[in-house]
């Protein structure tokens, strides 16, 4: 397929007997907002942990830009594009917002292109995501909702191609929803891949142009969100009968 | 071999404190083996003035250590685990109590061995050609009294359940109605409480220094990380294990070694499989 | 801002100039002595903030570091009788490999579990070192000085290799607090996944802490046959060096390499002083307390005391 950035190929993955991904394929073109969905327990996250590298995979194959991945460590994924945001948002909380952002500019960014000024570059994210004011405060010092906008900060100082951003809203009112939604809408247009991890279906379902389900760890529909909301499988995966 | 076993039946009662502390409450409690050589110093300080029986001062002294736990976990929850940093500040707070039990004990009573006496010990009884010295024995009963009504208070008591409840499903917690600090320090408590028992029968099996501890930190976190974290039959298990595996290195390579089987069996435990033989 | 390095180089040359200015100054032997117990204390202070300060891996096993450092010299000095440089270096080096080991461990442990498994690996060392004849075994082992140091005394002598060991690993500890490699510990100490899901290497960079700690430690360790001139395993695998290690840094703050020189030197000096005066038991339950205070009441120690009274 021309233009595909993320291949998923037969991934499986087991945590002793239970088995929490089965032979899971998908793939993800290029510029594509993409949505990955399914109950508690389906194997969502287990699946962005294998992509990211925070889990080696029991079986199956990553590619990523046509690269097999599979084996590489998760810090050499992010340097290559893959860069994740944590469900539960995971600031360093000994450094100032601004300072948070320097761990991936240097660590991640420059070590593919060696120019960028980190400063401007983290204050250009900073206007971007809406921090600029909170520049110097600890994470501690944040609302929930600039805590979730640190964490997609910190993600884009990485310069990712891929971004996967896993559960951003969860329990953020519907104004706050659609304000990150609306970030996420304005990354993609800069030309960043988007999978999104989400129980808000409202929001999936605006944001993807393509959705996936898992349950019970396997990949039981793929369509446009169109499609999924009247594939019955989905229903009763859902629903349960 | 059989020394190893009645070892072990001690190893139980020394290690269920951090069993339940470090285990189910997940609070790294390493000043722990400290608190039982107290326990231990208590009976000596009963047994020389007034003749009181070592185990039966550990049972009397089990409210003192109780409220002592308490007033420990309290201070540790102000300074620590509200504001969040419980893991490195924590371990180096208990590590620094330990250190100043230790040696405050040195201060008061010297770095001489104490040592208790009551009727029991130097007899020993003949069961089957196998000469068993009461001097183990008796703890080892103790000990496996200890673990049992551990096991009783967990599974039958609205506390314990409770104490279960903080450590697995904090949801089920408050539909019980129970608040999870309250719980820790009656779990604490408990825990250090049975310090005070394991202390006594310390002093029985041998005698005792204020440095005793430092052999025990390793005993204890091995026993409890091999016994699965929590798990009071683990424990047992973990501690028998153990208890044989120094006998036997001790008649086969010299006592030097034995303290070595310990750490080393945590070692290889903690870098092959950390969640123990019965992990979760 | 140019000259930043250049200023830190003359810092610690000058730091140098004074210790054997001190030396040459030839007062009393008793101040060389206890000089030297303090000093060691800022090295070992320094190399265990590498790894707990800046890493966030609390290292219980200092004594098994310190006390192989001092091992690796025994063995060499019975064998061969290497100058002093070769045995620092060599008793460096051993460490800095069991500092390497442990590092790997961080792979599958972390917090507690990583701290009593340090705990572990040094009573199992103990062990060995006792059961090791050829370097003294638990008896211990008396050392011979080698005849006429290159000045002063040999107290003199090894005071001012003292002092320039501390420089080295102040000067060692500085550079990584300021460069990447700090930046990236200080991500990992925070958040381990999180820094590896931002680029951060962690693996690489824990390995590299508790290489260059073990070898600071090591490095202390190396001269103390020498200093003591009694090896035995109860003294070289003292419980007090893993408490020390850790209450100086917290006490004097672990997030800089200023907060363990300053307390090993309070510290350091306050138990020499309370060793003569009070009793060596005293002194030991003072670092406890000064700990447990200093842990519950200001966290981030005499630094973070500063800088909140400098805030305000």
């Amino acid at each position: 397929m021309a233009g595909t950035l993320l291949e998923v190929d037969g991934l499986t993955k087991r945590f002793g007997g239970f088995t929490a991904l089965h032979r899971v394929s998908l793939s993800v073109r290029a510029g594509e907002r993409f949505g990955l969905i399914g109950p508690n327990g389906s194997g969502k996250t287990t699946l962005i942990n294998c992509v990211s590298g925070a889990l080696a995979a029991d079986g199956g194959r990553i590619l990523f830009e046509g690269r097999d991945i599979t084996t590489l460590a998760a810090h050499r994924r992010t340097r290559l594009g893959i860069v994740r945001s944590f469900q539960i948002p995971k600031p360093f909380t000994s450094m100032t917002v601004r300072e948070n952002l320097g761990i991936p500019l240097e660590y991640a960014a420059h070590a593919r292109s060696q120019a960028g000024d980190a400063d401007a570059e983290a204050a250009e994210i900073l206007r971007t995501i809406g921090l600029e004011a909170k520049a110097h405060l600890r994470p501690a010092e944040l609302t929930q909702i600039e805590m979730r906008k640190l964490e997609l900060a910190r993600a884009m100082a990485a310069r990712p191609t891929l971004l996967i951003s896993d559960e951003a809203m969860a329990g953020l009112s519907s104004v706050e929803v659609d304000d990150i939604l609306a970030l996420l809408f304005r990354l993609n247009e800069q030309g960043i891949t988007i999978v999104m991890i989400e129980h808000i279906m409202r929001a999936v379902m605006r944001f993807s142009e393509r959705v996936v389900v898992l349950d019970a760890g396997e990949r039981i529909a793929e369509g446009t969100p169109a499609e999924i909301v009247r594939n019955p499988a989905v229903e009763k995966a859902y629903l349960g009968e | 071999m059989v020394a190893g076993l009645l070892l072990g039946g001690f190893y139980a009662a020394v290690s269920l404190g951090v069993s339940l502390i470090f285990g189910l409450l997940d609070i790294a409690n390493i000043a722990q083996p400290a608190f039982v050589i107290l326990g231990s110093y208590a009976a000596y300080v009963m047994n020389s003035s007034f003749g009181l029986d070592p185990i039966l001062t550990g049972l009397l002294f089990t409210p003192v250590f109780y409220f002592l736990g308490a007033v420990v976990y309290r201070l540790y929850y102000g300074s620590f685990e509200r504001r969040g940093d419980e893991s490195l500040r924590g371990l180096v707070f208990f590590f620094g109590v330990l250190f100043i039990i230790e040696v405050s004990l040195s201060l008061k009573y010297g770095v001489d061995y104490r040592l208790v006496d009551a009727a029991y010990i130097g007899k020993s009884i003949d069961l089957g050609g196998v000469g068993i010295a009461f001097r183990l024995l008796v703890p080892c009963l103790v000990g496996l009294a200890m673990t049992l009504a551990l096991h009783l208070f967990l599974s039958r008591t609205f506390y314990g359940r409770a104490v279960m409840a903080v450590s697995q499903d904090r949801l089920a917690l408050r539909l019980m109605g129970a608040d999870p600090v309250q719980i820790k320090t009656i779990a604490f408590g408990v825990g250090i409480a049975a310090a005070s028992l394991a202390g006594a029968l310390l002093i029985t099996i041998a005698p005792v220094v204020p440095s005793t501890d430092r052999d025990y930190i390793g005993r204890m976190f091995a026993i409890t990380v091999l016994g699965g974290m929590g798990s009071v039959a683990g424990t047992l298990v973990a501690a028998v294990i153990l208890g044989v595996a120094e006998s036997l290195m001790a008649t086969f390579f010299g006592p030097s070694w034995s303290l070595a089987v310990s750490f080393g069996i945590l070692l290889v435990v903690l870098a092959v499989r950390p969640a123990g033989l019965f992990g979760r | 801002m140019m000259a930043r390095p250049a200023r830190a180089l003359l810092v610690g040359l000058a730091v140098v100039g004074a210790g054997i200015v001190v030396a040459a100054l030839r007062v009393n032997q008793y101040v060389y002595f206890a000089g030297y117990v303090v000093l060691q204390y800022v090295v070992i202070a320094t190399a265990w903030n590498i790894l707990g300060g800046y890493a966030g891996y609390v290292n219980f096993g200092t004594p098994a570091f310190f006390a192989l450092g001092a091992y690796t010299a025994v063995f060499l000095i019975q064998s061969t009788r290497a100058p002093l440089p070769v045995l620092i270096l060599a008793g460096g080096l051993v460490s800095a490999l069991l500092g390497l080991g442990i590092g790997y461990l961080t792979l599958r442990l972390r917090g507690v579990f990583f701290s009593i498994a340090t705990l572990a690996l040094s009573i199992v060392l103990q062990t060995m070192i006792i059961n090791w004849e050829y370097v003294g075994g638990s008896r211990g082992l008396s050392v011979i000085r080698p005849s006429g140091p290159p000045f002063g005394s040999y107290v003199t002598f090894l005071f001012t290799v003292m002092v320039l060991l501390s420089v080295v690993a102040v000067t060692v500890a500085r550079f990584i607090e300021r460069s990447w490699i700090g930046r990236g510990l200080a991500a990992l100490r925070d958040n381990e996944e999180a820094a590896e899901c931002m680029g951060v290497p962690t693996l690489r960079l824990k390995l590299f802490a508790t290489t260059v700690s073990g070898f600071l430690l090591g490095v202390a360790g190396a001269p103390f046959p020498y200093y003591v001139t009694f090896v035995e395993p109860n003294s070289a695998f003292n419980l007090d060096y893993a408490v020390n290690a850790l209450a100086m840094p917290m006490i004097g703050g672990t997030t800089s390499w200023v907060g363990p020189v300053i307390g090993a030197v309070l510290l350091g000096t306050a138990q020499q002083l309370a060793t003569v005066t009070i009793s060596s038991e005293m002194n030991l339950f003072i670092v406890g307390v000064v700990l447990v205070a200093f842990v519950v009441l200001a966290p981030e120690g005499i630094l973070g005391l500063v800088r909140r009274l400098r805030g305000r």
